[in-house]
């Protein structure tokens, strides 16, 4: 039996006499007959690898930054992904070395420029660590206020940008009318809302004016009926549901493996969180819960970080009803500046506000490693003193750079438009990526 | 002291050099040749399990004769322990350690960054090039002590090598290579590729 091949096009379906579309004949033999076309043997080799690159970002707004990412496609499936970060690169460590350590507390705002309170008083606690400096009741207090204020922020960006990448518009208006509010409190507090600088070695660049307490209060009050508000629209959203479940999975083990932390790693299962587990700033004495998946999926990490909105108010108002009065800033001449009426009337206090400023404060030789719990993770600062005024070292340990290295691994066999949604899910921010 | 580190000494002997406790944190100096079965053991040992890779980073010293230290920080999950490793190379030795890849994935891309950084070559890394500078940078390693801050070339020499980098227009060696099909490719695109022209037309 021979066969020919007959050539078809598509603008040739049409209707049978009983109106039912009509069958296009694939294969016929000599006689017109239509016969069963045998399997195909094993493809030609230049059809086989028929794989495409292509290349996503570093302009993207899906990318969250200048993030590039490679992808080697088959299909629509995502075979490879290679990654390329530094386009912000721009030395913080290397500049670090030649400040003071009062000096590296802006640009600790400008690496994770979501969570800058955060960052400056973990870069704080770790030079504290070298000075061996022990922070008042009062300060301690308010740097929880400003770590869970930040988280929150943090979180509140992550949820609204996520949500505009997988399709919905009204959660991220939400969920920025509220972060409003808190940079409205942090500009009362510092006079900053974006690169707040509101820490000090051994203090607080200022206490929190009149008011700030009532106006947390009142932010305490209304802001889980936003949050629920947005668990309305979303978690059980059908849309939400099907672009989430069981996309970018990582199990416990290798969550912990390829160093996840944070949100991350507790959508994995791994109840992870440093404020637990490693505590600093009396943690330990507040009432909150670490909420952990299952599955770690893009959805666990969505319903993690929201119940970790729920839980970091719920430490606010610990927070605000055991606010001690008392000094913010150590009384220790060796960090704090003298008060400025004295610094402009006495000779002594003129001096010593002139040498702290112009020399800096000297740590003892020795090293600190300070770890917080970043919205995004693991957040370090390794510092390095020679015994100088400027570290010999000031590493910065970045969450969203350990997170997104496993991004290989989690897009592996997905399709081209869950690499969006597992990217959103990462929660990186390219400034702390590239520092 | 961490209580990992008496087991340590009862391991290893001389292989651990020193170890210290400064700020609540403790400190382990290794042999960088015993490097790898340490961290192994650390992750491995049911009574240690230190599973997690914090960091891992170098610090050079301002002091040229001082040696240049390897840092990891490691945490143990399940005890809630810290352990900071330390490897010396002391200066004019070759800076090479061995790679922890193999026990941690996390170790990717922050050895990566100590390459970048400190020209420090981590055996055993399966894909060890730049990774915050672009892949041509040629001004050397800048946390480098002897990097200046602003850079070894001038100003415009700096803008000149950044305006030719332009990194988007080729894919990389190791992007083809990881494509299977590059093999198969015709000898004048497999050509065009390693020269870098643009592809994908």
């Amino acid at each position: 039996m021979t066969t020919k091949q007959v050539e078809v096009s598509l603008s040739t379906t049409g209707l049978d006499a009983q109106g039912r579309p009509q069958r296009v004949p694939l294969v016929v033999d000599a006689a017109g007959n239509v016969v069963e076309m045998p399997p195909p043997a094993a493809l030609e080799p230049e059809l086989e690898g028929e794989h495409m690159l292509i290349n996503i970002g570093p302009q993207h707004p899906a990318t969250h930054g200048v993030l590039r990412l490679v992808l080697e496609l088959d299909g629509e499936t995502v075979v490879r992904c290679i990654p390329h970060v530094g386009y912000l690169h721009c030395g913080f460590e290397k500049i670090g070395e030649y400040r003071q350590y009062n000096q590296i507390i802006p640009w600790t705002d400008r690496e994770d420029y979501l969570n800058s309170p955060g960052n400056n008083v973990a870069f704080a606690m770790a030079a504290e660590r070298l000075f061996g400096i022990e922070i008042t009741p009062r300060c301690t207090v308010l740097r929880v206020i400003a770590m869970e204020l930040s988280r929150i922020m943090s979180h509140l960006v992550w949820l609204g940008t996520t949500c505009i990448d997988i399709g919905a518009f009204t959660p991220f208006l939400w969920a920025f009318q509220r972060r409003e509010q808190i940079y409205n409190l942090l500009e009362s507090w510092i006079g900053a809302r974006l690169t707040t600088t509101l820490t000090r070695v051994g203090g607080m660049g200022a206490d929190i004016p009149d008011g700030f307490v009532e106006n947390l209060r009142d932010f305490n009050r209304d802001f889980p009926g936003t949050i629920d508000e947005i668990d309305r629209m979303v978690t059980r959203n059908g849309i939400w549901v099907g672009r989430t479940i069981g996309i970018g999975a990582m199990t416990a083990d290798e969550a912990v493996n390829y160093g996840l932390s944070g949100s991350m790693v507790r959508a994995s299962g791994v109840a992870y969180d440093v404020r637990k587990d490693f505590p600093y700033l009396d943690y330990e004495t507040y009432d909150f819960d670490v909420p952990v998946g299952s599955t770690g999926d893009v959805y666990d990490r969505f319903l993690v970080r929201m119940e970790e909105l729920r839980q970091s108010v719920r430490i606010l108002e610990q927070a605000v009803a055991r606010l001690p009065d008392g000094p913010v800033n150590v009384a220790d001449a060796r960090v704090i500046l003298p008060p400025k009426s004295k610094a402009t009337s006495e000779i002594e206090s003129m001096i010593h506000h002139f040498k702290q400023v112009m020399e800096g404060p000297r740590p003892p030789a020795g090293e600190s490693y300070v770890a917080v719990e970043s919205p995004k993770g693991e957040k370090g600062y390794y510092l390095v003193s020679d015994g100088t005024p400027k570290p010999v070292r000031w590493r910065i340990r970045p969450p969203s750079f350990v997170n997104l290295s496993a991004i290989p691994r989690m897009v592996e066999g997905h399709l081209l438009s869950d690499v969006i949604a597992i990217n959103a899910s990462i929660d990186i921010v390219m400034g702390e990526i590239d520092r | 002291m961490n209580p990992s580190v008496v087991r340590l000494r009862e391991r290893f002997g001389a292989a651990i050099v020193r170890a210290e406790v400064g700020w609540g944190e403790t400190n382990v100096v290794v042999s960088g040749s015993v490097l790898l079965d340490v961290v192994r053991y650390l992750h491995d040992d049911p009574a240690e399990r230190y599973d997690y890779l914090s960091d891992v980073t170098a610090v050079e010293y301002r002091d040229a004769g001082l040696p240049l230290e390897v840092v990891w920080h490691l945490r143990s999950l399940p005890y809630r322990r810290f352990l900071r490793l330390k490897v010396l190379i002391e200066p004019g030795a070759p800076l090479r350690v061995a790679s922890v890849w193999s026990v941690y994935k996390g170790a990717d891309w922050l050895e990566r960054e100590a390459f970048d950084m400190f020209g420090i070559v981590f055996e055993g890394h399966p894909d060890l090039r730049r990774i915050l500078l672009w892949e041509q940078y040629k001004e050397g390693f800048p946390l480098r002590k002897d990097f200046p801050l602003r850079g070894r070339f001038s100003r415009s020499e700096q803008l000149v090598q950044a305006l030719a980098a332009n990194p988007e227009a080729r894919y990389s060696m190791e992007e083809l290579s990881i494509a299977d099909a590059f093999e198969d490719l015709p000898v004048d695109m497999r050509g065009r590729l390693v020269r870098g022209e643009k592809t994908g037309e």
